[in-house]
């Protein structure tokens, strides 16, 4: 039949473009300078739909026909609408939904693949849906009909209908004479169901006491996160140590400290502290109290001269605090120094704090016991 | 060549079927010829829109997985430097997640480069918003909306890449329980409350966080989304001044089919941008920063760019931290923490009444304008702007100190004085910068130079106008929706 080698040739013919449409890469630039061209064509002028000839979408009513604005200055009605017959806009967003096709089915298949790679995955499906976008994007914007139209935005404010709202709402009012009274009571049922929609709240929070409680108090031995015990002699000067302490739970916020030895140059502490360094180890909480984080930096002086000394640094907003001085702030935001452990060496040369933590550790709070430094 | 088609009667046969049963062919019909203007600016919020359906949908496989427990185990996973490492349930369910479970890596980065990228639209689509003038009334309160979607949207992010429980983010968390103890009178109740005692916190901890981070802020934004567009769809979109463009219409391409195409196109290219970098580039690879634990840190820690700018605040602040009678009054952390956010969100949501009281300008308004043409609120949007981003690249002076090696704590100490002298300095730059393109007529980046001129029948010449667009034209005359006498710079 003649109608089927019509449809052949035309098949035929539309693959040709495809492939012309592949090789050159022209193709898009043209596809869309083609609109551009299209673009400049003027409407038709107001009132009048122009007839697409495929005939849909454009009846009496569709809507598109462009009303002026009154007062609109004439000759700036911005209406068009363009049909596009751009068949290679059409070849190319068939590649491209070819394309998208093969490569979100390439997902399913590296998927299945043993050991699917991230990137392959990735470059499946997000390669797919670029050429999907591709494929909508020239589709709209050089395939199907472009239009533009106008439309009036609704007034919003209308008078004389919010002031029919106000009557009825008024109206339901009428024939009350306890206005105040009902409203009080209204007002208190209110408040009664609100505190107690809010009350559950209060069985979130535990009692705050153990805020200032830590694992550290006399006796207690450092050990590291292994759980063996530090001993004077593993401490050396120009490294930190992290301890914790032994049997306690090595998640608390309280429990981790930093363990330094200095030199007695180094040292000055307050003459209250003077036996919490023995043999020049110190011993301050690792939780910086600026903002809680952990303080993991260290700066040792390795050129005396030029080095403003020891310091621990905490790597969140730099708080800088001096193990030599009691844990002074030297720098940076923390409104408090860095707590200080008092130590002690026992018998078989291992560390032990000597008591607990003498004011607490972590970030600054209404009540928080604030250090004597 | 084109044959002409018979409308798709099959089409016809199924929208019967929902008509006889919902009537919805009005609604239908205003929505297909429903119009939008063309800009490009008015895609950011659409990307924002796109970049939360991505994060919904990878964000539902992700929760099929995720185990919200405090509960310390012992890694036996395939990831060898970390096997044998004491660490939470929930870390080990993310791991396990990356490395076990066929494209959940994939998934993984992709609801995080989403996330960041979320947040990243809303910011430049409230940028448009402000330098447009687009929050005047009628739009206000969907100014305002948007900007809770913004704050919630930062809380969104920070909730859910501080469930996984690696090093970083539990940082991230001990900072948010200091910030949260910084609050006067109340803040220890407050932490207490949320984290169920002191930090780390109890066991109900990690749940709370996932139920927020899953449920309720993903609700709250869906509401606050459907809220947002409902009032875009009852006002129209506002457009740029243009030949026919009132104050009273809108301008632009109906919805079908040539903008549905389009926005499905911007939806498929969101999706395929997320899913390539979810894909190729690798984004918060949490075995590389282990467990958290309390006595651990790491250095050079960055939080996601979102989070830069409350970093940034909390190191720039001098330590004060006043004590009255034993107490103490203000914590540190409250100054960046919870101060700047605040005055900075309270500085966006005062500004339309604070804008209308100064100009005395109480009316709608549809068009929007050139930021050039309003020089003062341009300016002062661009020295507030920058006032945050000075405080945002703050956040990242360590990682200055390292690659160029200029000293932090100089950095911190010039970055005091000039976080309040550079917005001054670029309000006046802008305002001038402003004035001078209004009065020339030229466009910052087409650079428009010459007249147009007209001859006289005696010879002479005239200067019809500065720019191309001629006398009283949109582009030079004064800002559209400006009443004679009213012209105001703000």
């Amino acid at each position: 039949m003649s109608d089927g080698d019509d449809r052949g040739t035309t098949r035929l013919r539309a693959l040709a473009s495809m492939l012309a449409a592949l090789l050159t890469a022209r193709a898009l630039r043209d596809a869309f300078a083609r609109r551009r061209q299209m673009r400049r064509v003027p409407s038709p002028g107001p009132g009048s739909v122009p007839r697409s000839r495929s005939g849909s979408g454009s009846g009496p009513d569709s809507g598109s026909a462009p009303r002026s604005a009154p007062g609109s200055r004439s000759g700036e009605d911005p209406s068009q609408r363009e049909l596009p017959a751009n068949r290679r806009a059409e070849a190319i967003v068939a590649i491209l939904l070819v394309g998208a096709g093969l490569f979100a089915f390439g997902f399913t298949v590296v998927y299945a693949a043993a050991g699917a790679s991230t990137q392959l995955l990735g470059i499946a499906l997000g390669g797919g849906l670029a050429l999907l976008a591709a494929a909508a994007i020239v589709a709209g914007k050089a395939v199907v009909p472009q239009e533009t139209s106008v439309e009036q935005r609704d007034v919003l404010l209308k008078e004389q209908e919010m002031e029919q709202v106000l009557e009825i709402v008024e109206s339901g009012g009428e024939g009350i004479s306890r206005r105040t009274l009902l409203a009080g009571a209204a007002g208190l049922a209110g408040a009664g169901v609100l505190t107690a929609a809010v009350t559950p709240l209060a069985s979130l929070g535990p009692d705050l006491d153990a805020i200032h409680q830590t694992a550290w108090r006399r006796g207690v031995r450092l050990v590291d996160d292994q759980g063996r015990p530090y001993s004077a002699e593993d401490v050396q000067i120009g490294a930190f140590y992290t301890a914790l302490p032994e049997r306690g739970d090595p998640e608390a916020f309280g429990s981790g400290v930093l363990v330094v030895k200095l030199p007695a140059d180094l040292i000055h502490l307050p003459p209250a502290r003077r036996d919490w360094a023995p043999e020049g180890i110190l011993a301050y909480s690792k939780i910086c109290p600026h903002a809680g984080c952990a303080i993991s930096l260290y700066r040792y002086p390795t050129y005396q001269p030029t080095s403003v000394g020891p310091a621990f640094t905490c790597p969140c907003h730099y708080s800088t605090f001096s193990p030599g001085e009691g844990g002074r702030l030297m720098f940076g935001p923390a409104g408090r120094a860095l707590p200080q452990l008092p130590l002690m060496i026992d018998g078989e040369r291992n560390l032990r704090a000597a008591a607990a933590f003498h004011e607490d550790i972590g970030p600054s709070w209404w009540s928080v016991h604030r250090g004597q430094s | 060549m084109i044959v002409a088609r018979r409308p798709p009667r099959r089409l016809a046969r199924t929208m019967r079927l929902g008509e006889e049963r919902l009537g919805a062919a009005r609604a239908i019909k205003w929505a297909l010829r429903y119009v939008f203007p063309d800009h490009w600016t008015f895609l950011l919020g659409e990307i924002a829109l796109y970049a939360f359906i991505v994060l919904v949908a990878t964000g539902v496989f992700l929760t099929l997985y995720y185990v919200p427990s405090d509960t310390q185990v012992i890694y036996r996973g395939p990831y060898d430097l970390l096997r044998g490492e004491q660490m939470s349930e929930a870390f080990r369910s993310v791991l396990d997640l990356s490395f076990n479970v066929p494209a959940g890596l994939l998934v993984r980065q992709i609801h995080h480069w989403a996330a960041d990228v979320f947040v990243a639209a809303i910011v430049l689509h409230l940028i448009r918003i402000f330098f447009t003038g687009a929050y005047r009334k009628p739009r206000d309160l969907n100014y305002f909306i948007g900007l809770t979607m913004l704050m919630l949207a930062i809380l969104e992010g920070f909730a859910g890449y501080s469930l996984v429980d690696d090093l970083l983010s539990g940082m991230g968390l001990a900072i948010a329980y200091s910030v949260a103890l910084s609050i006067p009178f109340v803040g220890a109740q407050l932490g207490y409350l949320i984290w169920g005692g002191q930090f780390p916190g109890s066991s109900d901890f990690f749940p709370r966080l996932e139920i927020i981070h899953v449920l309720v802020i993903p609700l709250a934004l869906a509401v606050l989304i459907t809220m947002h567009l409902a009032m875009i769809m009852r006002h129209r979109h506002t457009q740029f001044p243009g030949p026919g463009r009132r104050e009273r219409n809108v301008v632009g391409t109906p919805l079908w089919p040539a903008y549905a195409l389009r926005s499905i196109g911007l939806l498929l290219a969101v999706a395929a941008v997320l899913f390539l970098v979810g894909g190729l580039i690798q984004v918060n690879p949490i075995w590389q920063w282990g467990p958290y634990h309390g006595y651990l840190s790491e250095n050079g820690a960055q939080p996601d760019w979102y989070i830069g700018w409350l970093i940034g605040a909390l190191r720039l602040m001098p330590n004060w931290e006043p004590t009255i009678a034993g107490h103490t009054l203000i914590p540190n952390p409250f100054w960046g923490g919870v101060l700047f956010p605040t005055v900075v969100f309270a500085m966006m949501f005062a500004w339309p009444a604070l804008e209308r009281r100064v100009t005395g300008d109480y009316r709608r308004h549809d068009l929007l304008d050139r930021p050039r043409d309003r020089p003062v609120r341009t300016a002062i949007g661009a020295a507030f702007l920058s006032w945050v981003v000075i405080i945002f690249a703050v956040g990242s002076t360590d990682r200055i100190f390292v690659r160029l090696h200029i000293p932090y704590e100089e950095q911190v100490h010039f970055w005091r004085v000039g976080v309040w002298l550079l917005p001054i300095i670029v309000f006046f730059a802008t305002r001038q910068t402003c004035r001078w393109l209004a009065r020339t007529g030229s466009h910052p980046l087409r650079a428009w130079e010459g007249a147009l001129i007209a001859r006289r029948p005696d010879g002479g010449f005239e200067v019809l106008a500065d720019s191309p667009e001629g006398p009283g034209s949109i582009e030079s005359g004064p800002p559209i929706g400006t009443a004679p006498g009213q012209e105001s710079e703000l």
